[in-house]
């Protein structure tokens, strides 16, 4: 009896959760494995659109010949580079026509049209022509004619499913691609956002962790940019920077801080010295850098403040009669209660800065210094259309996160069997 | 220990009070008024003699007649300074006088001298520093979005600074931006479209999530423990990894450009939250409604649909919500997704129409106000909702 019981219980487990894991498996693991055939294989894009055998059906009356009407196919392979084998081709026709001249690649039965073209190499076009009689002297329909549509098929190789590979694309990656400023821009990049936005976010929930007027406002309009679409804030910062007649740059003009505008987004290097040292920033990754930590401290902020409104309140009133200062409070009890929270935070916010394409895509494009691995995915499968160099990319960010993730657990582990 | 705290505190109210002061000023200077410079050395010296001064009065005159003075000699020496500025622009400074002085008031010479109050002074002015310094960086670019769609070209150009809206004139002038980005550049379809992908994958979500998530909190199976953890791995999964093949895989089914895509890969890259928060919810249901149900003979989906989502409500609108919120926002699957602009939805619209240098940029904010204020909006209202969710599952970004 219990056996069974259990048994159904099992059955009805795999029969609720059956759906939602076909679909993730499908779109997001499948993939992945994908990704990894792809990235062996010299792929581009005009490789993947599968060639189609196409006709265009242009329908003709004769002169002189009321009671005839002529055809025309306009054949041709949709694909410049790869031949379709066995092209097979149908079409229908009302039943008071009779063929005239029938192709000898063709049959005619049933009012059926049937023909079979065989292989058509790549960019064939063909003028295809058949001559109908009409027996019953009625009118004919063109429009209705040209609204029955011909049926082709065709075989062809798919360059995806075929099994030759090559290791080109992470030689490529590895050692052409200025793989090391790659990896360093997108390195600053994470590390610097990750670091930024958490400590924006101790400094905020802190604030609001008090009392003041306004608070629960205060609260949501911390949240603002991370729940609002960021094409849109994107590019109200992209006008907000702009060196010609954006804000930022007008307001400084207008205090007279700076003398000529700055273009924040569109310059590679800034020189700055500062006690007689020069050095150079990298001046829009650092914009993109700030972008980052605007729009994604609310998160650090959101996990600090909660984890703050559950320290007990009797720690701090025990520090009061002891004489702590705030500071010594805020060192003391305040940062070890959250040293676990901003652990788990910056390994989070690493992985998806690490992985972040829309920000840094709609605010510069990856011009001026800015160009991280995942643009790089994107330039690379899209803009160079060579979808196996893509692929590769993507691969290798994988295999960095994979590694990350084993480092950061590692220490993590360390730091606890310590404590 | 008294006079170093006595030069603190006189330091840090001034600098708060020149930070206060320079806000004002930008904020005037982008109503068209035209300040070319801060003071910072002038209002050094007054703040310094303010807060000073209210240490030294002390308590011998009342604290409000005290603010009123040291507001209205700031004002006047200020208006005489820089001279020719609106009633407005005065009002305001008065405003930001009396805040200050009233802020400072809690503090005086004994209390001064009591243990640690550097510190206490300057955390109580980091905290409001910080609240004005965060709520202006934050709120400056949703203002300015605002302001620039209602905005000619013309204008924008002679003047970028001026941020001030003509309200005198013809309403049909003032929302030309969204009129024409509505006539010319088809967004009212594109609305529709964001509309039917955002609610459609919130429905087709729930209607996968809610079981799963019912067999991972309640049920007992082979392969329960793998599944609950592969759900938070593929969670931290990057999407930029799944662009490549996805976008393959659709351009040879014939996916591309089609809403359906859309839908199938949102509600998969969703579907981990949704199961993960709410299986979370449904184990604080407690267990005897459902054993009771069992007698009943209920069959696992009347348990569902009688007990399991009316008792939880709550969870499974923030869980739609939050969704919904993803959907909207989603960018990077549209731009790879859709190249035909009749299937675009708003954030490729908008990209799309940023990619035309030509594209005047009050159009380009008047698109991006209205992708901007549905989230904004539902964000607002259904706060609680949202701020749990986001905790629970904090939003992929």
């Amino acid at each position: 009896m219990n056996d069974t019981l259990a048994n159904t219980e099992k059955k009805t487990a795999y029969i609720l959760t059956l759906p939602a894991v076909l679909l993730v498996f499908s779109i997001i693991l499948f993939p992945i494995f994908s990704n990894i055939w792809i990235s062996f294989k010299e792929v581009e894009l005009k490789d993947i659109r599968i060639p189609e055998p196409r006709a265009k059906k242009i329908v003709k009356s004769i002169s002189n010949e009321p009671s005839k009407i002529k055809i025309i196919y306009k054949l041709r392979n949709s694909s410049l580079i790869q031949e379709i084998r066995d092209v097979s081709f149908q079409d229908n026709f009302p039943k008071n026509f009779e063929i005239e001249n029938l192709d000898q690649r063709c049959s005619y039965k049933k009012y059926n049209l049937k023909c079979k073209f065989g292989n058509w190499p790549a960019k064939y076009k063909e003028n295809f022509q058949v001559i109908f009689a009409i027996n019953d002297g009625s009118k004919i329909d063109k429009t209705y004619l040209k609204s029955i549509k011909p049926k082709l098929d065709g075989k062809s190789d798919n360059i995806l499913l075929n099994t030759n590979f090559t290791l080109k694309n992470f030689k490529k990656v590895l050692f052409e691609n200025e793989f090391v400023d790659l990896l360093l821009t997108t390195f600053y990049y994470t590390f610097f956002g990750t670091v930024g936005s958490i400590v924006f976010g101790i400094l905020t929930a802190q604030m609001v962790n008090q009392k003041f007027y306004g608070r629960t406002f205060m609260r949501s309009v911390l949240l603002f940019p991370y729940v609002a679409p960021v094409v849109a804030l994107a590019y109200t910062w992209e006008l907000l920077l702009d060196p010609n007649s954006g804000t930022l740059n007008s307001l400084l003009l207008n205090y007279q801080i700076i003398e000529t505008p700055i273009n924040l987004l569109g310059q590679k290097y800034i020189e700055i010295s500062i006690l007689g040292f020069d050095f150079k920033l990298r001046l829009a990754l650092t914009t993109v850098i700030m972008f980052e930590i605007w729009r994604y401290f609310p998160l650090a902020f959101l996990f600090i403040l909660a984890r703050l409104q559950a320290i007990p309140k009797e720690l701090y009133e025990a520090a009061d009669v002891d004489g702590a200062s705030p500071f010594q409070k805020f060192f003391n009890i305040t940062l070890p209660q959250i040293t676990a929270v901003i652990s788990i935070l910056f390994m989070i916010r690493f992985i998806w800065n690490f992985n972040k394409f829309e920000d840094v895509f709609l605010l510069t494009g990856g011009a001026s210094g800015t160009r991280t691995l995942p643009i790089n995915v994107y330039q690379q499968g899209f803009a160079i259309s060579d979808i196996g160099m893509g692929s590769a990319v993507s691969i290798v960010i994988v295999v960095l996160l994979l590694m990350f993730m084993f480092f950061y657990f590692k220490l993590l582990g360390k730091r606890v069997d310590e404590n | 220990m008294r006079t170093k705290n006595t030069i603190i505190f006189s330091l840090i109210s001034t600098f708060f009070l020149i930070f206060l002061i320079s806000i004002w000023k930008i904020l005037a200077t982008l109503q068209g008024l035209s300040i070319k410079s801060f003071n910072i050395e002038i209002l050094f010296i007054f703040g310094l003699l303010i807060s000073l001064a209210h240490l030294g009065i002390g308590d011998r005159i009342k604290s409000f007649y005290k603010s009123i003075i040291f507001s209205l000699l700031f004002v006047f020496c200020d208006g005489y300074l820089t001279q020719k500025l609106p009633i407005w622009y005065n009002v305001g400074v008065f405003l930001i006088l009396y805040f200050f002085t009233n802020k400072i008031s809690k503090y005086s010479f004994v209390g001064l001298k009591e243990e640690h109050s550097t510190q206490v002074i300057l955390f109580d002015f980091l905290t409001l520093f910080g609240i004005l310094f965060f709520s202006f960086v934050i709120l400056f670019p949703f203002y300015m979005m605002l302001v620039t769609s209602f905005k000619t070209q013309i204008a924008l150009l002679v003047n970028p600074l001026d941020f001030s809206i003509n309200f005198r004139q013809d309403i049909k002038d003032l929302f030309k931006s969204y009129f024409v980005i509505f006539k010319s550049y088809k967004f009212g379809k594109y609305i529709v479209t964001s509309t039917i992908v955002s609610v459609g994958t919130v429905i087709i979500t729930l209607l996968f999530a809610i079981p799963a998530a019912y067999a991972v909190a309640r049920l007992n199976f082979f392969g329960k423990t793998f599944l609950s953890t592969s759900i938070l791995i593929i969670y931290m999964f990057p999407a930029i990894v799944l662009v490549i093949p996805l976008y393959t895989i659709f351009s040879q089914l014939g996916l591309r450009n089609s809403i359906e895509g859309l839908l199938i890969v949102y509600t998969a890259t969703t579907l981990p939250v949704a199961i993960y928060m709410l299986q979370g919810y449904f184990k604080s249901i407690p267990k005897e409604l459902e054993e009771a149900a069992i007698l009943d003979k209920l069959s696992w989906y009347g348990i569902i649909t009688k007990i399991i989502i009316p008792l939880s409500i709550p969870a499974i609108s923030s869980v739609a919500l939050y969704v919904f919120m993803i959907a909207w926002n989603e960018f990077l699957f549209s731009l790879m997704f859709l190249d035909n602009p009749n299937s675009f939805t708003l954030s490729r619209a908008i990209q799309y129409l940023s990619g035309d240098a030509e594209t005047p940029r009050q159009y380009l904010m008047a698109g991006s106000v209205i992708v901007t204020l549905p989230v904004l909006f539902i964000f607002v209202y259904f706060e609680k909702y949202l701020v749990s969710g986001l905790t629970a599952g904090s939003v992929k970004g």
